[in-house]
């Protein structure tokens, strides 16, 4: 299997506000991200798609096809838009990294169809990125267990700091 | 506001952070001779030690909560790994002011799994991997078990 990845940047104006929260927990949870005014990124999108190389072409997928699944799912849809007010697709969710990820992937993971949709990628900064990917299989009862002890224990701990 | 819709489907998300310490280290080791310390770490074995420009990435996974859009927030992620890592390890000796190195040599894939370990006890999320880059050119990653 070979992954094949390709990069684009769009840039977006967003904020984050809860209409169900009051404006002092709004303020409390999002902090600066929740100015109404909005402000903006460059958000850099990585998508891998992965598959066997096509033995007559040598690719896994055409990328100028990909390019313009791009072009018209992302750039078109958001670059130099709002992303609280032009995306009809994240109406009614808070526009972080995370739910923007897993809205590109499912805009994309239906159009690609040499390969599969191996991982989205987006970069809101260059120190933050969420990765979207299938879910993998359930973690192991013994692995949550352990995961719920450890997370136990940092609450009381973080608590009498 | 609508569940969001990452809950419905089968998708797996993560959030991954970025952050920076400076600390110097020497690895050296006194199971070994100082002949033997010096042919195994070379330069990194000289006494008075020599430092690097840490990149630590964290990354967390765990449901998106529907009323934030977050696995968790940046809020409370980066006081945690202020206070259980970048506190104790920027600007200082490793090998001399983190105890867990005292008798452990700091290379830093002993570190990455050091962070890893630290950051187990993190409330809000699971921290399923921490990869540190030492350099431009060396990176190491500690992750959940497969």
């Amino acid at each position: 299997m070979v992954r094949v990845t390709r990069k684009v940047e769009f840039s977006a104006a967003h904020f984050y506000h809860n209409a169900n929260l009051s404006a002092e927990e709004n303020r409390r949870i999002f902090g600066k991200c929740n100015n109404p005014q909005g402000h903006g990124h460059n958000y850099v999108l990585e998508v891998t798609v992965a598959g066997e190389p096509d033995p007559d072409t040598g690719m896994v997928l055409d990328l100028k096809e990909l390019k313009d699944i791009l072009e018209k799912e992302v750039m078109d849809r958001m670059d130099h838009r709002h992303l609280n007010y032009e995306v009809p697709e994240l109406a009614g969710q808070i526009p972080t990294c995370e739910n923007i990820a897993a809205m590109i992937w499912r805009l994309l993971e239906p159009r690609i169809t040499k390969g599969r949709l191996d991982r989205v990628r987006l970069y809101e900064s260059p120190d933050l990125f969420a990765d979207c990917t299938a879910e993998a299989a359930e973690p192991a009862a013994s692995q949550k267990e352990t995961d719920r002890k450890a997370q136990e224990a940092g609450r009381r701990a973080w608590r009498d700091r | 506001m609508t569940p969001s819709a990452s809950k419905a489907s089968q998708l797996k998300l993560t959030l991954t952070r970025r952050y920076r310490f400076a600390a110097s280290h020497r690895l050296h080791s006194a199971k070994f001779t100082e002949e033997q310390n010096r042919r195994l770490y070379g330069k990194c074995s000289n006494p008075h030690g020599h430092g690097h420009n840490y990149v630590l990435e964290v990354t967390i996974a765990g449901p998106v909560d529907p009323s934030t859009g977050m696995i968790a927030n940046l809020g409370d992620l980066d006081p945690f790994v202020r206070i259980q890592v970048l506190d104790p390890f920027d600007c200082k000796n490793l090998n001399e002011q983190v105890a867990e190195f005292r008798d452990c040599v700091p290379t830093t894939e002993n570190v990455a799994r050091e962070i890893f370990r630290r950051l187990q006890t993190f409330p809000n999320a699971h921290v399923e991997r921490v990869r540190i880059e030492e350099t431009s050119k060396n990176s190491f990653e500690v992750a959940d078990e497969e």
